[in-house]
């Protein structure tokens, strides 16, 4: 099979993952015991109150039609060029579209991801390496202790103790936001600050975005590092024993060259794939540090609608993050597929 | 008589693991010291209200942010509440739902994982698909969807964590009895006349036990923090009970005030007891199923 095959077979195989997806996030949101239209009132409102907001929302209708009217929204092209985002419903709180909302601040968090990742890749490759290379040294055994211990650090303990150090007693990062409010954001081409500011020759906002941007990504490419790390050491202790590295040994080349050039290049694919299935929980661990960070993105949004109790804008955002994964996971599989032809056999 | 045998092998490859573990090497002494760290916290959740020095719940017995002290060892809040008693007293709900959804993920993820892969064919594919999808979804997310929906309450926190890693537990079982199931002895079993549940929960289950109990513990470390992570974006059970998770949620707000007492001991104590459980799970993985160390 050709790669091109390949990509169209992978994404074609998208499409019942992602409806299964789309209906349990409605099974939860309808299904489950609990009225959200009652839930959003806390029963403080009338019964006319209750019927006049699921008119408004279309929650008087039938289930089936609910959830067509939703699958329909996901799809509806003409809306979706009209207004720059799909159709998810209007929120509960400000009867303003939920996609749109969702929209401005995705950018926030898929900036915090990228950066996130970045770092934990950093940490966990390195470390990973070293550890792989002292085998059974001390240097690994505190290498994978490390790891140990991010396991066990919740993401917003060390969220709060860095901002604790380096901003209430330092002082030298801020502790929250994506710029400091005297600053006006760069022009959006991207949504990413820190990629805009670039575009825009502004280096002033560059720092500025990137002062505020570290920490957060820090912290939560620290509590990730941890795994990366485990996958690098398997991967490397065994691609190491293999022959070819032991033929470059023995050719005289650099030990740096062996470990990087040919051992961590083989070993690399799997840790690829690995790195795509932690993204779901980088998301997950991003909800808990724009939480900590005041950082305006999707799960920062996520959870002021949960104490709005505004079930439409949650269902959306559930959505958003199901897309966000299955579209990292298929870019994943169709890197891999370039990489590695032997997938597409 | 195959009664006895059966127990006797699974005793047999648990109790290399349990009782020699101090032979184990650095793996054997983390699960010793994981024992211990958890031990520890739960006799002191069961005892702390008769040794918390003040009524973890009670406004203004000190001063309101009151650094440690040798009255207040572990300073005030911004409620003048005693955070040493509110660290005693406070692990009781994260505990009790860490339990409660491991036993939730064991009672519906075991057997349908062993159901599953034994039965195979269309229902397999079926529970595989959904599982998967589960699988690859963030389970903070679910969590927050189900909860949010189901309401406060311990039993429903459990079970909105427990539907997260339901999944990891089908998953690690299904494998396994894949293998197993091939394997001559239960072919044998099979040709005695043996019935599927007693070859299911007789013959195969015992096999996949060491794999759950790691999957287990570990799913013990991630339900504390999932429960906590929950609280901390104000999902949590009730303000009235003292929860590390709340005391973290108000510390937030008291953050640029300084007072790094209100943070850092309940945090310390969500590190300490996820520690606990993962010292254990990642020390048991390697005692019980060398295969397993990856």
């Amino acid at each position: 099979m050709g790669l091109r095959s390949y990509i169209i077979t992978r994404i074609l195989l998208t499409i019942p993952t992602l409806l299964l997806l789309l209906s349990m996030v409605f099974l939860v949101m309808r299904v489950l015991p609990g009225d959200p239209v009652e839930l959003h009132f806390e029963k403080k409102a009338t019964p006319e109150q209750m019927e006049a907001m699921r008119r408004a929302l279309g929650l008087d209708k039938p289930l089936w039609a609910q959830y067509t009217d939703y699958l329909w929204g996901l799809v509806d092209v003409g809306y979706l060029l009209e207004h720059g985002y799909p159709n998810l419903g209007k929120s509960m709180q400000t009867f303003e579209e939920v996609g749109g909302q969702i929209f401005s601040a995705f950018p926030a968090t898929l900036e915090l991801a990228i950066y996130s990742m970045l770092i934990a890749s950093i940490i966990g490759i390195l470390l990973g390496v070293t550890s792989s290379k002292s085998y059974n040294s001390f240097l690994d055994h505190l290498i994978r202790g490390f790891g140990t211990v991010t396991y066990a650090v919740p993401i917003f303990v060390l969220g709060m103790i860095f901002q604790l150090i380096f901003g209430v007693y330092l002082r030298w990062l801020p502790t929250g936001l994506r710029l400091d409010p005297a600053v006006n954001p760069p022009p959006t081409i991207t949504g990413l600050y820190t990629i805009d500011s670039l575009i825009a020759a502004n280096p002033v906002k560059f720092f500025e975005a990137s002062k505020a941007l570290l920490l957060p990504s820090l912290t939560l490419g620290l509590i990730l590092s941890g795994m990366f790390i485990r996958m690098t050491r398997t991967n490397m202790l065994e691609t190491l024993r293999l022959d070819f590295v032991t033929a470059a040994k023995a050719r005289g080349l650099k030990e740096s060259t062996v470990t990087y050039g040919y051992a961590l290049r083989n070993a690399f694919l799997p840790i690829l794939t690995m790195m795509g299935l932690q993204f779901a929980i980088l998301l997950g661990g991003a909800i808990l540090t724009e939480t900590t960070f005041s950082w305006p993105g999707l799960g920062r949004y996520t959870v002021d609608r949960i104490t709005f109790r505004d079930y439409t804008a949650i269902q959306g955002a559930v959505v958003m993050f199901g897309l966000f994964v299955t579209l990292v996971s298929l870019i994943v599989d169709i890197l891999y597929a370039y990489f590695d032809p032997r997938i597409r056999l | 008589m195959s009664k006895a045998k059966i127990k006797q092998s699974t005793l047999g490859r648990l109790m290399p693991g349990l009782t020699s573990l101090t032979k184990r090497g650095p793996s054997g002494w983390m699960v010793i010291l994981g024992i211990i760290i958890v031990s520890a916290l739960v006799i002191m959740t069961v005892i702390a209200h008769w040794i918390a020095p003040h009524d973890p719940i009670e406004i203004g017995v000190g001063p309101i942010r009151a650094p440690p002290s040798s009255q207040f060892p572990m300073g005030t809040n911004h409620l003048g509440q005693d955070v040493l008693s509110r660290i005693l007293c406070g692990g009781s709900v994260m505990l009790q739902v860490s339990i409660l959804s491991v036993l939730v993920c064991f009672v519906v993820g075991v057997p349908l994982g062993l159901f599953s892969s034994y039965v195979g064919g269309l229902f397999d594919r079926a529970c595989s698909l959904v599982i998967d999808a589960i699988y690859a979804f963030p389970g903070l997310v679910i969590a927050i969807a189900i909860f949010a929906m189901l309401g406060p309450g311990v039993v429903n926190m459990a079970l909105s964590i427990a539907v997260v890693y339901i999944p990891s537990y089908f998953r690690v079982v299904r494998s396994q009895v894949l293998s197993i199931k091939e394997l001559t002895y239960v072919e044998a079993a099979r040709g005695i006349g043996a019935r599927w549940h007693t070859i299911l929960f007789r013959y195969v289950f015992p096999n996949v036990i060491p794999s759950i109990v790691v999957i287990a513990t570990i799913n013990f470390a991630d339900a504390v923090l999932t429960a906590a992570g929950l609280t901390f974006i104000g999902l949590g059970v009730s303000v009235d009970i003292p929860d590390w998770g709340w005391d973290l949620k108000y510390g937030r707000e008291l953050l640029s005030s300084g007072a790094w007492w209100v943070i850092t001991f309940p945090g310390l104590m969500i590190i300490l007891l996820a520690l606990g459980f993962t010292l254990i799970g990642e020390g048991l993985s390697e005692v019980l199923n060398p295969k397993l160390q990856r």
